[in-house]
């Protein structure tokens, strides 16, 4: 029990029963027309984009930078598809659709690049210098779109969130990917540990011969690259930009999903696992809201109310004190790592 | 029980996960005592000073204060019983005046607001107690270290104090300063404040205290009367050991036909405006060149210039015979140098990763991230090096957070002995660390030079430069003022041109 409670698996669990008890089929899984439907492959479906932010949000947070424009490089990215493929002479060709998704990854490159100018040659603080973009991005994306919402009719660009790869939703595949390449990198290679050695201690690192500053700037292009492909997924599962709203508020969640999985904010350690447990929790609990029925003036303060919960579950002081009731239940105090009392001192000799 | 002891703890024990850090160890405070608590690095110190201050819960043993058996919830339970601490590093706010300091949190007050001149008046009383002759509305960071020091004494003393714990209140004062400090703390015990001093220095420990707790390994070696103890007899309870680590370091000096190789590293008048004046300095293959000097002379910035750390403005730098630019620590460790840096928290430590990680470090980054090394490779160089440096615990899983300082030390040379470098600049590596570990480390530096690798040495033990230096540049006030080579390395040389720069030499 104390074990589970650690690790951030249990709200995603409870949130399940919760969708269980409410409504019996929730686990139903069914194959149609070569796609798997259910509300579990909904909830991985639609929470593919969060939990690609939350991955590149991981490897910035561990080199304790953060990075707030997130949600705009999503809201750019698919302005930039989108409008580069309304625009075109041949709206409904994949070569059309190729270019503008090529065009949308390699301008969100560009844009993490600058964040990493910023932040590592620059010096300037995390959460200032991507705040530039958070704000300035959406009038970029507002510009590219010229302020309308920009629809496409591409079949290539919906089959992005609309297509299959063996019944598994394409975005949930290229979600699965991106995580088990970035798992595969950061073990096999020296990039997990560098990282973290440049979020503990960065002038430690420096001076051990680290080459702090381009993999703080890698981990900026890298998040920006995971922001693009989720606002892809979002733009093509609409068909269409929205400058204004795409990806509002999604660096909040995808902060979120990091913490909630166990990844300091301070920087150093962090766990792939934990985030993409935490992203698919956030999601869990944005389907829960509408399965469970709660009406969507409380939905806000539903959410709030879990995350606080989860956090309350996982502070340590509040893990102490479930513990030391636990052992007063049970009654048979064993020698006591973090109590003071006089009684239980005593019974150590 | 003992009557007249002020502070009892009998039977401490404490356990941080699976490391026992404290074994029933015993403690008695006598008011109008110094008493020193010793011990190498890791003996549990700092642990029985935490238990006593409430940081830490004891696992087992009791703590009586005056009798009355007590367990303190926190720091703040300890100092409303009359335990107060000075730590290390002053903990204090530099921004606010020496009188804002003193009674930060307790000032006292007249209708709900701050009476600031009762705090004036207060903070002139106490000072005045002391004998300190400060102003107490005149900002505490326009103070020395060491001034600021003795207000975080008169700080632990407003509050009646009957025990005040100094946690190696000495490490970053001078000899008139510590003086100074002494003459406080005997001050203090004449008023019959019971004293835990705490300090790896073991001439201040015999000046001061009056009676001595060792441990070793978490367990209580003895407590002793000074007047009763030797300082050999001391050391040998710290340590544990006979003292064959101790023995004088006889160092041959470097081969005279040296000159005919180029130096792994010359210096030509390099300098940094504002750091240090311009150099020239050169050190060959199995030769340590020893910088002295006080604290603030330009040792450490000179040391940074030698490995990139911070880039000269003047001079020039080569490697072996060929002109390098040294623009980054990579550039440096790319040349074969490698720098062990004096702040080691800060810029040495990475303490959230293991040992294992910390260890190899350097020779990953050299390498680059996409050529980890093997995990197996890891293992061997973790283990060989864990050995051979004797880093405790024995662990490659440890974090390096959680060691002492002297092993923390030891990880950090691991991670530049394993790269090979032909130019190994150490940047105090001994301080604050015991007498056990210095040696072993001292004994390290004159293999390493047996063995070809050019060391660049700094110490603010001079005894310790001279005893290890084949060479030894003197600097004073950000300058370069003498090199000493051969038999003109002597302690009394090296002294006197820090105190007089050779101007009043002849």
């Amino acid at each position: 029990m104390r074990d589970l409670l650690r690790r951030p698996v249990w709200p995603l669990v409870a949130l399940l029963l919760l969708n269980l008890a409410v409504m019996p089929s929730f686990f139903a899984v069914r194959l149609q027309d070569g796609r798997l439907y259910g509300s579990l492959i909904d909830i991985l479906h639609n929470g593919a984009p969060l939990a690609l932010a939350a991955l590149g949000m991981t490897l910035v947070i561990a080199t304790r930078g953060i990075d707030l424009s997130v949600g705009t490089v999503v809201a750019i990215s698919g302005a930039v598809a989108c409008t580069w493929i309304a625009s075109s002479p041949d709206p409904a060709s994949p070569g059309t659709a190729l270019t503008g998704i090529g065009l949308a990854l390699a301008l969100a490159a560009a844009l993490g690049a600058w964040n990493g100018f910023l932040v590592a040659r620059l010096g300037i603080q995390p959460i200032i210098a991507t705040l530039v973009l958070m704000t300035a991005g959406r009038g970029l994306a507002q510009l590219v779109t010229d302020g309308q919402i920009i629809t496409v009719n591409n079949g290539f660009f919906a089959g992005i969130s609309g297509s299959a790869l063996l019944a598994v939703p394409l975005t949930v595949v290229v979600a699965a990917a991106v995580y088990a390449l970035v798992a595969l990198v950061t073990r096999r290679t020296a990039l997990g540990t560098l990282v973290e050695a440049v979020g503990i201690n960065p002038e430690a690192s420096r001076l051990a011969g680290v080459r702090s500053q381009s993999i703080v700037w890698t981990v900026y292009v890298f998040a920006a690259l995971c922001a693009a492909v989720a606002g892809l997924m979002i733009s093509s599962n609409v068909n269409a930009a929205d400058a204004n709203n795409a990806g509002l508020w999604l660096e909040l969640d995808a902060i979120l999903a990091v913490v909630i999985g166990g990844t300091s904010l301070a920087g150093g350690r962090y766990s792939i696992a934990g985030t993409l447990l935490g992203a698919l929790t956030i999601q869990t609990l944005t389907t829960t809201i509408y399965s469970v029925g709660i009406p969507p003036e409380v939905s806000l303060v539903f959410k709030a109310l879990v995350v606080i919960l989860v956090f309350l579950a996982q502070a340590p002081k509040v893990r102490a004190l479930m513990r030391r009731r636990r052992r007063r239940r049970d009654d048979a105090p064993p020698p006591a790592a973090t109590a003071v009392p006089a009684e239980t001192a005593g019974s150590g000799r | 029980m003992d009557r007249s002891a002020l502070v009892e703890m009998t039977g401490i024990s404490v356990a941080f996960g699976p490391v026992q850090a404290l074994q029933s160890v015993d403690l008695r405070l006598h008011p109008g005592e110094v008493h020193a608590l010793m011990g190498e690095n890791g003996a549990g110190k700092s642990t029985l000073i935490k238990t006593l201050t409430g940081v830490h819960p004891v696992d087992a043993g009791e703590i009586r204060v005056r009798g009355e058996p007590v367990a303190f919830a926190g720091p703040a339970a300890a100092q409303a019983a009359g335990i107060s601490t000075v730590y290390q590093e002053v903990n204090l706010c530099p921004n606010l005046s020496v009188g804002e300091n003193l009674l930060l949190g307790r000032e006292p007050r007249r209708a709900g607001r701050i009476d600031w001149r009762g705090v004036r008046r207060r903070a002139a009383e106490v000072l005045g107690r002391l004998h300190l002759d400060v102003d107490p509305s005149s900002p505490l960071g326009a103070h020395s270290i060491a001034l600021q020091q003795l207000v975080a004494i008169a700080r632990a003393v407003e509050v009646e104090a009957r025990v005040l714990v100094l946690d190696e209140p000495t490490s970053s004062l001078d000899a008139s300063e510590v003086a100074e400090l002494f003459r406080v703390v005997r001050r203090l015990r004449e008023s019959g404040v019971a004293i835990l001093f705490v300090s790896h220095f073991i001439e201040q420990v015999f000046e001061i205290s009056d009676r001595m707790t060792v441990l070793r390994n978490g367990r209580l070696v003895g407590e002793y009367a000074t007047a009763d103890i030797s300082r050999r007899q001391l050391v040998s309870a710290m340590v544990g050991r006979e003292l064959e680590v101790l023995e004088q370091l006889d160092r041959a000096p470097a081969e005279p036909a040296a000159d005919a190789e180029p130096p792994v590293l010359a210096a030509t008048g390099l300098g940094r405006r504002g750091a240090i004046e311009p150099v020239d300095l050169a050190v060959r293959p199995g030769e340590v060149v020893g910088l002295a000097g006080l604290l603030g002379s330009g040792r450490t910035e000179l040391a940074r210039l030698l490995f990139g750390a911070d880039r000269a403005d003047t001079g020039e730098l080569t490697v072996g015979g060929r002109p390098v630019r040294l623009r980054t620590p990579r550039a440096a460790i790319d040349a074969g140098i490698a720098f062990s840096p004096e702040d080691r928290k800060a810029e040495g430590v990475v303490a959230d990763l293991s040992v294992r990680a910390n260890i190899v470090l350097a020779m990953q980054a050299s390498r680059g991230w996409m050529r980890r090394i093997p995990r197996r490779k890891q293992d061997e160089l973790a283990r060989r090096w864990i050995e051979l440096l004797d880093i405790r615990p024995a662990d490659p899983d440890a974090l390096l957070g959680n060691l002492s300082g002297g092993n923390q030390q030891k990880v950090l040379l691991a991670r530049w002995l394993i790269t090979q470098p032909r130019l190994l600049i150490l940047d105090e590596p001994t301080r604050g660390i015991d007498v056990g570990a210095k040696a072993q480390i001292q004994a390290l530096v004159a293999e390493q030079a047996r063995e070809g690798t050019a060391v660049v040495f700094i110490s603010a033990e001079l005894d310790e430069v001279v005893r290890l230096s084949d060479r030894v540049l003197v600097l004073r006030d950000r300058r370069p003022v003498a090199q000493l080579a051969g038999e003109d390395v002597e302690l009394d040389r090296v002294m006197e041109l820090i105190a007089t720069g050779g101007g009043a030499r002849a």
